[in-house]
């Protein structure tokens, strides 16, 4: 019997375990996929907004703005990337200046620091790319990028030091009350808990309505992105929005943390939790829509494309309290954009209240720190070299083009939750995420997966279940 | 820090070529980086027969003709260091590279000839919609793991793009077992060389469909199938032609880009159309001393003139490192424009002082061309017409400029290299 189980690894119940792992609690994290950060927290902009675009008073507002706050000491805490780069609004004609105008004035009333109006000389001083009939502009310095899946893997193997279990592969099918606590049927038998956190994403009100009669419907929202070459990466250096409407924030243009340059997401409902497909047309919508607020945007340069669906709650904010028909349940579902800049803030905000219910105490040997994986280009060449001769596998580079050798790999495969697949690695350490799409690094890094694993060359998968890389052996079929 | 006359870049055809004639051309001190595990590059994994008819009259496999020249290295006594990933050169020719044994090491060059190759473009180079499940990979990767590892990536394939290495792999997914349903091309016209077209798909009844593209991949874990579309003129999808192909793997052959990392991050000049360094008549890069030669100065489609060109590389790099070649104006020399129906040439300038007897001027034509001329004019003065039956992008075109011509025209300062119809 677990005192909590939390139903979904992404970076919401990563950041929940995470906090609830300073207490003194049995506590498990059950998740469908083969490793943790694989569904909409692995496909979005990793942006940490400023925080002015939520209305006022809402969730969504102040976690968004608490979540940036604690952004920069947690990515001190768990060693992943984040940088304070800014962001800019974009307005182009003078009849919109209102509503640039509402925005700074939400953000004041939000308690976002730093917010300044600027004009087109002082935009374009700053962004020399931005279209060059930009009227005014939203400047954010607080706003900043992330690794999403640095941040998620990070405060997973935080929360996994610190005593969490994790049962990946492990999808949840039916939820049982079950005297004060519920018996969860899984796909790999049945788990029970005496509290539920449903950090499920998309599939929260699947759960929510398993145990309450007070139905919920998410929709999906598809965003589809473009990813560009490094070469590309410093077209822009800070966050570029156009205005934002009913449909949220609009289809930007970033750096991002590693130096690529990003540019999305479409908006697009669909009935498909499942439908991480992009369209022509939405890979269009977003070249046409990147190309109005940034110009030179060199589309040749695009290696890879990408769509991400976020979990939308009717209401237009984040759920995140205990079921009024089903006690000892706390939804934390809908968390769709500012999710990712607001979750240290989910994490904290759901922690306190199970605290709060279940009288959890600290223990004292809470870690709080983790150290990520070794990046060897921080290191001088004398480091580089000791690091090389006490482990040589850091002296053979696998992938070329972001530059990961074979230690970072290893690294990767064997530390807690560590990769089991191509995807894995790639989140984990960047190999295959380059302008050369693991083409180059692809076979080295299944030849290392299966050795290391243990397991044959034919069991290698790209994300897990039936994603197998090769299909057999030369000839076999003949 | 160790130094040596000339450091070559690579050791795959180019990197050998140029290694085996700098010392033939007298330079003793010669060490060639390669970061795979054995000399050779790309041609070990070409286990298909075709290569070397120029260089040794003879019908190659690709492994057979790295050997002829890694044979040469080895008589020649030529170092090499394998397992080893150059990381860095300086403008200063410093080199870091970095292996198991020695960790990160710099050498200091004399001279360097980039030798790095290419590689593929991925998928995102077409920006097709669609999932992005295993199965999807650029062929030269499926070609690795079908010839050197033993792998069969699937057995339902479709190809996207009829280059050469997407044809050649439509053969040898067939030969291994695989069923291949056909090769789409963007184009109205293949990319690959003809007797491709013939040996690797007409012979086994394998599709080619010229101005088709794939317009949706499907299958969240593995490929499903994906559906092509016919496209027109400006290879915009036509709405109506849609048809879907099950399979399980998707090769992409939709080109390839000169490797040139390294050369941008020294600071070489890099000509937007090959996207490799821009050279003069010494392929010599805009950084004195850096040469540069095969797929990484522009994609090649035949080997025998990567190991041509590289010569001519090892001899230049020979002579700037003995200083044969100071008394050259080093000037800017002759501009060589491509004209009319010429994407680019190689190399961009010629100084005829400093050029060998005769220098070959390679270069691309835009589009398939019927019963044209190639002519050279020195100014606006034609002075060579030759007729060709047929012009394609795919098989890239030599004229050859000879010295003594050139040295008749003292004022001389641009060449344009043009296709001319009837």
């Amino acid at each position: 019997m677990y005192d909590i189980v939390i139903i979904g690894a992404g970076v919401s119940g990563a950041a929940i375990a995470r906090e609830l792992s300073r207490y003194q609690a049995r506590i498990c994290v059950v998740e469908k996929e083969e490793d943790v950060c694989c569904g909409t927290s692995k496909a979005n902009s990793a942006i940490v907004h400023a925080g002015y675009d939520a209305v006022s008073g809402s969730l969504k507002a102040k976690l968004n703005v608490r979540g940036n706050e604690r952004m920069e000491s947690l990515a001190g805490e768990l060693n992943f990337p984040f940088r304070r780069t800014g962001s800019l609004v974009l307005c182009f004609r003078e009849a919109d200046l209102p509503r640039l105008q509402a925005l700074y004035d939400r953000g004041q009333t939000n308690g976002v620091s730093g917010l300044r109006i600027l004009g087109r000389e002082e935009t374009l001083k700053l962004e020399p790319y931005v279209a060059e009939d930009v009227y005014a502009s939203l400047y954010a310095p607080t706003a900043g990028l992330v690794c999403p899946f640095g941040l998620n893997i990070a405060l997973a193997e935080n929360a996994c030091a610190n005593g969490v279990e994790f049962k990946l592969q492990t999808e949840v099918r039916d939820i049982k009350r079950l005297g004060e606590g519920y018996e969860l049927c899984t796909s790999q038998g049945s788990i029970h808990t005496k509290y539920v956190v449903n950090a499920a994403g998309l599939y929260g009100d699947v759960l929510h309505n398993m145990v309450s009669q007070e139905k919920i419907r998410l929709t999906a929202r598809r965003g589809d992105y473009c990813l560009l070459d490094k070469e590309a990466g410093a077209l822009v250096s800070r966050t570029i929005f156009p205005l934002p409407d009913e449909r949220g924030k609009g289809i930007l243009v970033t750096p991002t943390i590693h130096g690529n340059l990003l540019m999305g997401p479409t908006a697009i409902e669909t009935e498909d939790k499942e439908g991480t497909n992009t369209t022509r047309e939405g890979l269009d919508q977003v070249l046409a829509k990147a190309g109005r607020s940034v110009r030179e945007l060199p589309a040749r340069q695009i290696i890879t494309s990408f769509a991400g669906l976020r979990a939308h709650a009717p209401g237009d904010d984040f759920i995140i309290r205990e079921v009024e028909d089903a006690k000892g349940f706390i939804d934390c579902i809908g968390i769709e954009s500012p999710g990712i800049a607001s979750c240290p803030a989910i994490g904290e905000m759901t922690a306190e209240l199970l605290r709060e219910k279940m009288g959890l105490e600290e223990k004292a040997e809470f870690i709080s720190t983790r150290k990520g994986i070794l990046d060897p280009s921080t290191l001088c060449m004398e480091e580089r070299n000791a690091l090389i001769r006490e482990n040589p596998a850091y002296g053979n580079l696998i992938c070329r083009c972001e530059m990961i050798s074979e230690g970072e790999i290893l690294d990767a495969i064997h530390r807690p939750l560590g990769a089991r697949s191509l995807d894995g690695i790639k989140r984990r350490t960047r190999a295959g995420m380059g302008r050369c799409q693991g083409g180059f690094c692809g076979p080295k890094v299944m030849e290392i997966l299966a050795r290391e694993l243990g397991m044959d060359r034919l069991e290698v998968t790209k994300s897990g279940r039936a994603s197998r890389m090769v299909t057999g052996i030369n000839k076999e079929a003949l | 820090m160790e130094s040596y006359e000339i450091v070559i870049i690579g050791g795959g055809p180019a990197g050998l070529a140029a290694a085996v004639s700098a010392r033939k051309s007298g330079i003793e001190d010669i060490v060639i980086l390669e970061r795979d595990r054995e000399l050779g590059g790309i041609l070990n994994q070409c286990i298909h027969n075709g290569f070397g008819l120029h260089t040794f009259q003879e019908e190659l496999t690709g492994p057979e003709y790295a050997r002829r020249f890694v044979s040469q290295v080895e008589e020649l006594g030529i170092e090499y260091r394998l397992n080893t990933m150059v990381m860095d050169i300086s403008p200063e020719k410093t080199v870091t590279a970095m292996n198991r044994e020695e960790g990160l090491f710099q050498l200091q060059a004399g001279a360097v000839i980039l030798a790095m190759g290419c590689r593929e473009r991925p998928r995102g180079a077409l920006n097709i919609p669609g999932y992005r499940p295993a199965g999807i990979y650029s062929a030269g990767t499926a070609q690795r793991l079908v010839n050197m590892e033993g792998f069969l990536p699937g057995r339902e394939v479709v190809i996207l793009g009829s280059g050469d290495i997407g044809l050649i792999m439509a053969r040898r997914m067939t030969l291994e077992g695989a069923r291949v349903r056909g090769v789409a091309e963007l184009m109205p016209y293949s990319g690959g060389l003809k007797r491709n077209i013939v040996q690797c798909l007409d012979d086994y009844g394998i599709p080619l469909k010229l101005s088709h593209t794939v317009v949706d991949i499907k299958g969240k874990e593995r490929v499903e199938g994906v559906t092509l579309a016919q496209v027109d003129g400006q290879g915009k999808p036509v709405p109506g032609t849609e048809e879907f192909y099950p399979c399980d793997t998707l090769l992409l052959s939709v080109g390839l880009i000169p490797e040139n990392e390294l050369s941008r991050g020294m600071g070489v000049e890099l000509n937007p159309v090959t996207s490799g360094p821009r050279v003069n008549e010494s392929l010599e890069t805009s950084i004195e001393g850096v040469f540069a030669c095969g797929n990484v100065l522009h994609v090649h489609d035949l080997v025998d003139f990567v190991s041509e060109e590289a010569a001519a590389a090892g001899r230049y790099a020979a002579a700037y490192v003995k200083n044969t070649d100071k008394d050259s104006e080093r000037r800017a020399g002759i501009r060589i424009k491509p004209g009319e129906g010429v994407r680019y040439t190689v190399p961009e300038t010629i100084d005829p002082v400093r050029m060998e007897e005769k220098l070959p001027l390679r270069f691309r034509v835009d589009r398939v061309y019927e019963n044209c001329y190639v002519s050279i004019y020195f100014e606006n003065r034609r002075i060579f017409h030759k007729k060709r039956r047929v012009a394609a992008p795919g098989e890239m075109e030599e004229v050859g400029l000879e010295r003594k011509e050139l040295l008749k025209y003292p004022h001389l300062k641009e060449i344009t290299v043009r296709i001319e119809e009837e």
